[in-house]
Order: structure tokens, then C-alpha cells, then sequence
């Protein structure tokens, strides 16, 4: 928000480009958990766009950004956070596209500072997300442009280098004042927290998936389950996703199609996706299991629904397990 | 023109429709049907910053209907002048 307004003001025209990973803490977790009587949540980078009144584009990159997540060649950061390699195909992805004039754009502008993140905002790696991404000189960092050579729009002419910034490190100080001085009061949440890649939680939950398949292979279904639900896996070839609240059910309801799932019928209770067969010892496991996060946790039965993908249902009556019956290595984080 | 995008959840169905409005050649009307509420908030903002029109925005039980008028690029180019 901040260099596209720097270069703003510079009189370039300027075109925001928002790109949509799956992995995006924004959008679907919010949409899910949002309760009836809440005002639905602004979209970031739709928000940023009009404040500083620019044209944003907001581009589905969730099939090929696959391969980033799968094997990233600059490796991970702490969790499975590709971020080096996320940039480079970004700014790959974002000098192929065209303007909402239908023209192509002269150079791609980022907000990357030196120093401000530890794996992709380093010296040395803004040289390979330059040279890697194929963009080269027409990668311009307005906020610490002072730091590093001249890129082709400052040679050319068509910013003023002067009028660019130096800024380096964690703080983020500089860009505070910064934006106070271009009477920018709001802004959203910055680079890292935006993406569930940083999330140890849901980091967990996927290297627990791939484990699981034998696989790094997910699709677009596979990210945002692991955005909903409580994930218990009692043994490695099944997992139960269990709704938290009324939203998640909701929500889960919609893959009833995909997988066998549970419910409560005694008790007011949540619904249960299946990811796995079940012998039949095991289905009352689960269905224990289910029973603790219903109403009828403290009762000495509940009965549970168990309903197959091909529909037939069967209903068995169960104890409810006790919290201490339920190992902490089955809890995939919540 | 009717884009569903049911069951999808924002920014989904504004991707949607951005796909959709590069496509006109001419101004079309556009109804954006959805069961994500975010739609009321996202698709007038995309409409105001990328110079569509938003005409309105139901519910109509569990879904929501947003209206826009799509325009074409040339034209979309042709308002905001040159660089």
C-alpha cells in the first residue's frame, strides 16, 4: 500500500494486483467463522485499493502455486512457508499481466524493505527475486530503493529516485511515519500474517495430510478443510474434522457428498467428517469421541448418527469419552 | 448474465466476475448469486475501484444477489484517460 502510494504520488499510474493462494488467512476462514449477527470482514487488499485509490486485480493463482508449496527450490522458512520462492512467482506472475487498459505494465513495484523479514527480505535475495522472477531491473522497491542499485524506471526517469526511500531492518518505524506523512491512518495486516504457510497450527495439519497420503498433493478442498474444524486422528489412516460452531457445521455440511460423517442425535452436538474407513471397533471410538463435544458430554449415553457416502445411516449408542482417554498426539491443533 | 458462485467463498466470486467482466464487449448486466456474505462488502469495492457500477445488493434467504454493470475495457481505458 505504502510504495504503491510512494510511486503514486509520483503521478505514475499505478494497477494493485492481489494474489489468491488458497492459503490466504483473509477470505474463507472469516467468511466460515462469521457469525449471523457480524458485519462481513473487508477483503485486505480491495480495502488498500481504495483508500489510495488505485485499480486492483485480484488473480486465482491456487492451482500452479502448488508446486511453490510442494518443493520450493530456496527451501522453507520456519514452518512451511515458501516465501522466497512465493515472491519470485509473484512478481513472474505479475509481469505477465495486463492492465485493466488491456496494456502491459512497465515495471512491478513491491513493498519489500531489506532486513524486514528474515528468509525473503534479505540483502542477497532481492537480487534472486529479481533475476529469478525474471524481472530484473523492472523491480522497483520504492520503500528501500536508496539501498540498492538504480532499477530501469529510476534510470529512465520515469520515478524520481530522490523522492524513493531507504529504509532497512525490523522496525517498522520508518513506515509508520511514512504513511502518517501520506495521510495513510489504516492500514492491514502486514506481510507474514496474511498467509496460513506462517501458521504452526495449520502447518501442522498439513505436513499431518501429506504424512498421511504418502504425498505432498492437496488441492483447493484439502487447504480450506484445514482451515475449519477440530482435527483429531486417532491412528494415521483416519482423521475426524469435528465443527467448532455453528459456521464450521454449516460449512462442513457441504462435504457430506465427499466424505461419511457423524452427528449427535440425542444431543445437541456438531457434525463430524470422516477422512478414512473405519472398522467397526473404531467407529465407536470416534463416535465416543464425537459424544465429548456434544451436549451430552457429562451423560452417560449419546447417540450418534454415522452416515456412509453412499447415504445408509446407522445409529449407535455410546459413552462419551473422558478428556484424559484422549492422547494429546491425536489433536492436530484446533 | 448470471455468474453462480455458490458454495464458493470470497475472494472466489469476485475472481469470478473479474474473469467474466474482461470479457464484455459491451456494457452487460451482470447478477453475481453467492452464499458468502462477503460478496456485499467485496464486489461494490471491486466495482468503485475498477469502474464498474454496482447497482444493488439483495438477499434473498440463504443467498445473496449482486447486481453490477459490467463495462467493457476500451471503455474502462478511455475513463480514466491516459498515464
Amino acid at each position: 500500500m505504502l510504495a504503491a502510494k510512494v510511486v503514486q504520488s509520483q503521478g505514475v499510474y499505478v494497477e494493485g494486483v492481489n494474489f489468491f493462494t488458497g492459503f490466504c488467512v483473509e477470505g474463507h476462514t472469516q467468511a466460515v467463522k462469521r457469525s449471523k449477527k457480524q458485519k462481513a470482514k473487508r477483503h485486505s487488499a480491495l480495502w488498500c485499493a481504495e483508500q489510495i485509490g488505485i485499480p486492483i486485480q485480484i488473480v486465482d493463482i491456487s492451482e500452479d502455486y502448488q508446486d511453490i508449496v510442494i518443493q520450493p527450490r530456496y527451501g522453507y522458512g520456519r514452518l512451511l512457508n515458501p516465501c522466497l520462492d512465493c515472491k519470485i512467482f509473484m512478481v513472474n506472475r505479475a509481469l505477465d499481466l495486463k492492465s485493466n487498459r488491456g496494456e502491459p505494465f512497465d515495471f512491478v513495484i513491491t513493498g519489500e524493505v531489506i532486513g524486514q523479514r528474515p528468509k525473503s527480505q534479505r540483502k542477497e535475495t532481492m537480487g534472486i527475486i529479481a533475476k529469478d522472477s525474471g524481472a530484473h531491473d523492472r523491480l522497483l522497491r520504492p520503500l528501500c530503493a536508496k539501498n540498492l542499485p538504480p532499477s530501469l524506471p529510476e534510470r529512465e526517469g520515469w520515478v524520481d529516485r530522490e523522492k524513493l526511500h531507504g529504509f532497512s531492518g525490523r522496525s517498522r518505524k520508518p513506515q509508520f511515519a511514512l504513511a502518517n506523512e501520506l495521510g495513510i491512518t489504516e492500514w492491514s495486516q502486514p506481510a507474514g500474517g496474511c498467509c496460513f504457510l506462517t501458521d504452526e497450527s495449520y502447518t501442522k495439519k498439513l505436513q499431518d495430510l501429506w504424512d498421511s497420503r504418502g504425498s505432498k498433493e492437496y488441492d483447493l478442498e484439502d487447504v480450506i478443510l484445514l482451515k475449519i474444524g477440530r482435527h483429531i486422528r486417532p491412528a494415521p489412516h483416519y482423521k475426524l474434522i469435528i465443527g467448532r460452531e455453528e459456521g464450521e457445521n454449516q460449512y462442513l455440511r457441504g462435504f457430506r457428498h465427499k466424505f461419511a460423517h457423524m452427528s449427535t442425535v440425542s444431543h445437541v452436538g456438531p457434525l463430524c467428517l470422516i477422512d478414512g474407513e473405519l472398522s467397526a471397533e473404531e467407529r465407536v471410538l470416534a463416535s465416543r469421541i464425537l459424544a465429548r463435544y456434544s451436549r451430552g458430554r457429562t451423560e452417560p449415553e449419546v447417540t450418534v448418527c454415522i452416515t456412509e457416502q453412499s447415504g445408509v445411516s446407522e445409529e449407535v449408542v455410546v459413552e462419551p469419552i473422558q478428556p484424559h482417554m484422549v492422547p494429546a498426539e491425536w489433536s492436530l491443533a484446533s | 448474465m448470471l455468474i453462480d458462485t455458490k458454495g464458493m467463498l470470497c475472494p472466489l466470486p469476485v475472481i469470478r466476475l473479474q474473469e467474466f467482466a474482461r470479457q464484455v464487449e459491451t456494457e452487460t448486466e451482470v447478477i453475481v448469486i453467492a452464499t458468502d456474505p462477503g460478496v456485499l462488502e467485496d464486489i461494490p469495492i471491486w466495482c468503485r475501484v475498477n469502474g464498474h457500477e454496482h447497482i444493488k445488493s439483495e438477499q434473498l434467504n440463504h443467498e445473496f444477489h449482486v447486481t453490477i454493470k459490467a463495462l467493457p475495457q476500451a471503455e474502462l481505458a478511455t475513463e480514466r484517460g491516459p498515464s
